[in-house]
């Protein structure tokens, strides 16, 4: 076994490398940019070496500084985490060349499966069922037809040269065939110069699913079941779960023996993944091998119990594997969010800058239930722009899916994350959707069920009341505390009223707030101030901190809460609500304030002070949301932040990267 | 005895429905409460009591002997309590003559300023109103000058406090003017010395009320005010936020409450607060939510000269006042405004004896002709006037630039800084490296390479807290996690700071 190993990636792959690499015993090496001076990675290993400036290709894609750190620092071996360098060829040589074990296949392996159409040659001879299609070239309509026929429908007729849905038609019968395929053909030669096509068999409402393997150098390969990641947003992986809830045992088993035979053909000897695309019919057809370890590894692990990072470690070293594919069992269900820094309010912009929140929730094993967080980030860390932005993973595992699914829910809600915007709000919505928890998914889901994208919910009735409750008890905390100021009249206690008002969003409900023993009772009272409703509620809550955590009628419930303006913003399983708790009186004289429109007052952004335009952040016609950077000035040699003071639409932008400005120059116009 | 009693209600009815039922209404209309829904808001339930609510104008001109007389006269005075704590009130009462100011009206207020003076508590007024009762003519006037003298006699004894929430012109200006804090509603206030149509007879300016003195105007280019909210209800429960933070009088210490927050708390995120890049921004607003108890800050002209922070929070409960650098914003520099904000939220602080807490990230002063012409000079000696004078207990942290004058403006060690700290990443310096090194080695400015070493010499040197410490200036280099412990540990040995300054009638302030 090795005594130091050096892992060649950064962020939550390599702290989690880092990890399993410290309880075997082995002394670890991170590298480092300049950019990740400060990062968690390079805290957790035990040497760490800087590798270059901030760009990948000068530091985290150079094989020659990270073969020279290793060599350095005596390290026997390097884990290439994923993306970066992981799945090349050359470089997995180059460690050869130089004495280093690759931990991941030999270059043989990741040459085979690295080209697409080899990679597919590859499984259409090892007996994997690839996507049923004819690649030569078809004469008229009438051959079209037969090859359909043969094919099953639907089947898509596409452009040889042709990318993007250019000159790509889905036929439904043999008719459409013949009709659509003269259109193609004509589209095909109009718009590529080539009148080509082709015809495949078109999976309607695909579903990625994916086989995990695992070869060691003496021949064995195992497969450890599936993982289905059909939730994607324009092919970014968003959410993963193990297993999939479309496959049966034999299904399982007939995929698994594909895979393992793939794997066997090339010879494959560490962690490798067969992604499959698979019909709602259980068909799956080969798309690609991936010879790395996935991002999404880790609810494979939790239902395993095989920690992969480890298996590819001992086999990089030798060792056999230490379980047969008998020994494999699948316990229980486990569902992995990415949680990404970017906005899900905005199109999911990218977001970057300073963590001053970063509190994940409890992660270990209760009743059952694992929550896992997989992270490469800190409170007072960096989202720097050269990376990818993934702050962390977040994984649950239950006896059952739908437990599983309600973990992940319950623990994004106690998920803090401040200073950037990030996805939390729409994971956690989508915690909820009918159709994610029926488990009807296809790789279309985020796209049809969120076309308009992602919009904040407002709660429903039934649970308005369990965040006008936190809200009121919120509220009653801060009262209790104002009762004990010093200085008040003497012998003159004050008493706050019971009765509340809550303002939630555009809804009013009226409360009654007592205090009992360990937690507080919240009656929701009708217009006569009956009661309607009663409540208990618990919690340890104290102000200042970003969750409540506490029971609700006897269940757990999290409550993202940060102060606003006499009131509170709450958020929940993506919904978010800004409460405001009064008095009778108040609620009934705040009644009367008018209701503002957001007037566009501060029409021009101007140059506060003489200086050099650094950079414009926005574009004409970008909708910007109170915060948000709109420029950067230079003066006094110190960079300047301007930032829109409220949401606002930009109109015109004036001055350009480069432009001196003197002070209340206009900089851009607001619509 | 019953038919008295009857009487009594029936008055006091009369009283409470103000200019009556229509002119309630358009008051409501305008999105405004009236005085009495006003105070039920800013007091603690219940706990009003009024005074002189059968006051009346004993104006006979005008035909003012034969028109309505309304009890209360324009303005509902009295006191009550905000969390059990005793304030003085008044608020004009825009229902009655327009909440004009007579003799008898003025009377009223000055009657609650001599009872808040004299048992020493908080007075906040609530202006809503049309100037002074014109045909009272210079009984009037007179009765300005009586609320003013009282403002002034007050000021650095009980703090005053001042919300605008509806027209507020001529004379009602001056009495705000002269209390601690101004506080308005946006779009429904307006506060000018001379309205729009008397501009634009004298000057033929064509000017809105808005443009000439609403909230906006007031809180980001005047500068009268101290901070604005979106509506009444808004801006009273603020104000008793507010009320929270602040003590009863000069002499009765800061309020305390139980805090939720441990003073012994570390925060690491602070480490990396600083960027390694030392002319790239952070946000020193962190550094303050992360040090006051539970994140909570009250900030005190948050609009106006963004370049330095200033505002309430507490420590262990106990009140402090923050002043930061905000290095987001100019690079933090010090310019005019940003001079005369903090001189004067200093200047409370030290009268109320409540704690100052200083964070120093300062590239010095803003050069330029906009500012000498300004008087820089003098604004800046404000702040330095400001802080040299304070008594109270005054911590220090320095977490990055301190260069050159600002360096001893910012609550240093020289002018009376109790106890001051610095960050490792602290550069205490006379200035920046390169401009240094362009004077000091003037000789080899036409070797970029003699310069580039001399540069780097002179950052070894000089930008760091140790040239600093080793001499004293600094008690000591602290971990930026351990800032709010510091803090609290050393606002509670200073609790018991005394320092008799020499008689002297007053200073002189370089106004």
């Amino acid at each position: 076994m090795f005594s130091k190993i050096l892992i060649a990636n950064r962020g939550e792959i390599a702290c989690r490398v880092i990890k399993t690499a410290r309880r075997m015993g082995i002394a670890t090496v991170a590298v480092y940019s300049d950019a990740d001076r400060d990062a968690l990675h390079v805290a957790m290993a035990d040497e760490a070496v800087h590798i270059g400036p901030a760009p990948a290709a000068q530091s985290y894609l150079d094989a020659e500084k990270i073969i020279a750190a290793a060599k350095q620092t005596g390290a026997q071996a390097i884990h290439p985490g994923y993306g970066f360098l992981s799945e090349r060829a050359s470089f997995a040589a180059a460690l050869k060349d130089a004495g280093l074990v690759f931990i991941g296949p030999n270059p043989g392996a990741i040459e085979a499966m690295g080209d697409k159409i080899e990679s597919k040659k590859a499984a259409a001879a090892a007996g994997v069922s690839t996507v049923p299609g004819y690649l030569g070239v078809i004469e008229d309509a009438a051959h079209a037809a037969r090859i359909a026929d043969e094919i099953g429908y639907p089947v898509m007729i596409k452009a040889s040269a042709g990318g993007g849905g250019k000159g790509m038609r889905i036929a439904h019968s043999r008719d459409e065939v013949q009709e659509g395929f003269d259109r193609a053909r004509s589209e095909a030669k109009s718009s590529f110069g080539d009148d080509r096509v082709f015809v495949e068999k078109f999976i309607v409402q695909p579903r990625h699913i994916e086989i995990q393997v695992l070869g060691d150098k003496h021949g064995n390969v195992i497969h450890l079941g599936e993982r289905e990641c059909s939730i994607q947003r324009r092919n970014q992986k968003v959410v993963e779960e193990a297993p999939s809830p479309l496959l049966d045992e034999e299904t399982r088993a007939l995929m698994g023996a594909q895979a393992v035979a793939l794997a066997k053909a090339v010879n494959y000897d560490s962690a490798g993944t067969v992604e499959f695309v698979a019909g709602q019919d259980k068909s799956f057809y080969f798309l690609e091998m991936n010879t790395r370890l996935q991002v999404e590894h880790p609810v494979t692990e939790l239902i395993t119990g095989i920690d992969l990072v480890e298996q590819m470690i001992r086999v990089a070293a030798g060792e056999a594997l230490p379980v047969t594919q008998a020994d494999v069992k699948l316990s229980g269900w486990a569902v992995e969010s990415r949680v990404y820094a970017e906005d899900p309010y905005r199109g999911f912009l990218p977001s970057i800058g300073r963590l001053t929140r970063y509190r994940p929730p409890a992660e270990g094993v209760n009743d059952a239930i694992t929550v896992r967080n997989d992270t490469g980030v800190y409170e007072g860390g960096e989202i720097s722009l050269f990376y990818d932005p993934m702050i962390a993973k977040l994984i649950t595992h239950a006896p059952t899916r739908a437990a599983a699914i309600e973990a992940q829910a319950d623990a994004l809600d106690a998920f803090a994350i401040d200073g950037i915007q990030h996805n939390i709000p729409f994971l956690s919505a989508l915690m909820t959707h009918e159709r994610w928890r029926a488990g009807r998914l296809s790789t279309g889901f985020i796209a049809e069920e969120y076309p308009d994208g992602f919009h904040a919910t407002a709660p429903s009735a039934a649970f308005a009341r369990t965040l006008a409750a936190v809200a009121a008890v919120i509220d009653n905390v801060g009262n209790s505390r104002k009762r004990k100021i010093s200085g008040q009249l003497a012998g003159r206690p004050v008493v706050f009223e019971h009765q509340r008002v809550v303002r939630l969003g555009d809804l009013t409900l009226a409360c009654e707030v007592d205090r009992a023993a360990g937690g507080f009772i919240v009656s929701f009272l009708d217009e006569a101030g009956r009661p309607v409703s009663t409540h208990e509620l618990r919690s340890g809550w104290q102000p200042g901190e970003p969750v409540w955590n506490g029971v609700f009628d006897e269940e757990a419930v999290a409550v993202q809460v940060r102060p606003r303006l006499n009131g509170v913003a709450l958020a929940h399983r993506g919904i978010a609500v800004e409460a405001l708790v009064y008095t009778r009186r108040e609620a009934e004289l705040a009644a009367l304030m008018p209701v503002k429109q957001q007037a566009g007052s501060g029409k021009h952004l101007l140059c506060p002070m003489p200086g050099l335009v650094v950079s414009i952040a926005v574009s004409a016609g970008q909708e910007v949301k109170a915060g948000e950077t709109l420029a950067v000035v230079e003066a006094m040699k110190m960079e300047n932040v301007l930032r829109a003071e409220r949401d606002a639409t930009v109109a015109k932008i004036h001055a350009k990267a480069g432009d001196s400005l003197a002070v209340d120059a206009v900089i851009l116009d607001f619509a | 005895m019953k038919p008295i009693l009857d009487e009594l209600e029936q008055r006091r009815a009369g009283a409470r429905a103000g200019g009556g039922e229509k002119r309630v209404a358009a008051q409501h209309k305008r999105g405004k409460l009236t005085a009495r829904e006003r105070l039920e808001l800013l007091l603690d339930t219940g706990s009003f009591e009024e005074f002189d609510t059968f006051v009346q104008h004993r104006c006979t001109d005008f035909g003012m002997d034969k028109a309505e007389k309304i009890p209360g006269d324009g303005v509902v005075t009295g006191w009550g309590t905000v969390n059990g704590r005793k304030v003085f009130v008044f608020a004009k009462d825009f229902t009655v003559f327009g909440g004009s100011l007579s003799e008898a009206h003025a009377a009223k207020i000055t009657k609650i300023q001599d009872m808040a003076l004299k048992v020493r508590a908080p007075i906040i007024g609530l202006f809503d109103a049309g100037g002074a009762r014109i045909q009272e003519g210079v009984a009037a006037l007179g009765g300005y000058g009586e609320v003013f003298k009282r403002n002034v006699t007050a000021s650095g004894v009980i703090p005053q406090i001042s919300v605008i929430m509806g027209p507020c012109a001529g004379g009602d200006v001056y009495s705000p003017a002269m209390t601690d804090f101004i506080f308005m509603v946006r779009d429904t206030s307006y506060m000018f010395v001379t309205g729009p149509e008397v501009v634009k007879t004298v000057t033929n300016e064509s000017v809105t009320a808005e443009e000439l003195g609403g909230a906006k105007v007031h809180t980001t280019k005047s500068s009268v005010a101290d901070g604005a909210f979106e509506n009444d209800v808004e801006c009273l429960l603020q104000m008793r936020r507010l009320i929270d933070f602040l003590p009863a009088c000069n002499r009765s210490g800061v309020p305390v409450w139980p805090s939720f927050d441990d003073g012994e708390r570390l925060d690491p995120s602070l480490d990396t607060l600083v960027p390694d890049n030392p002319n790239k921004p952070y946000d020193m607003k962190e550094l303050i939510a992360k040090v006051a108890d539970e994140g909570d800050f009250f900030e005190i002209q948050q609009g106006f000269a963004k370049n330095i922070l200033t505002g309430f929070g507490r420590v262990e409960g106990r009140t402090v006042g923050f002043v930061a650098n905000q290095p987001m914003v100019l690079a933090g520099v010090l310019d005019a405004d940003a001079s005369r904000k903090a001189a004067r939220f200093v200047r409370f602080c030290d009268a109320f004896e409540i704690p100052i807490v200083t964070f120093v990230d300062v590239p010095g002063f803003l050069p330029g002709t906009a500012q000498e012409y300004g008087g820089l000079i003098k604004h800046g000696a404000k702040l330095l006037f400001a802080y040299s004078q304070a008594t109270v207990p005054l911590v220090t942290v320095i977490t990055r630039k301190a260069f050159g004058g600002a360096y001893d403006v910012m609550a240093s060690k020289h002018i009376g800084g109790d106890v001051n700290y610095a960050w490792p990443t602290a550069q205490i310096a006379v200035m920046g490296a390169k401009g240094a090194v362009e004077i000091i080695f003037r000789a080899d400015i036409d070797d970029p390479e003699k310069i580039a070493a001399r540069t780097k010499e002179y950052e070894q040197r000089f930008l760091s807290p140790f040239v600093a410490a080793e001499r004293g200036y600094i008690d000591e280099v602290i971990t930026p996690r351990a800032t709010r412990k510091r803090i609290a540990r050393a606002l509670a040995m200073l609790a018991s700071k005394k320092i008799e300054a020499p008689m002297k009638k007053h200073d002189n302030l370089p106004l």
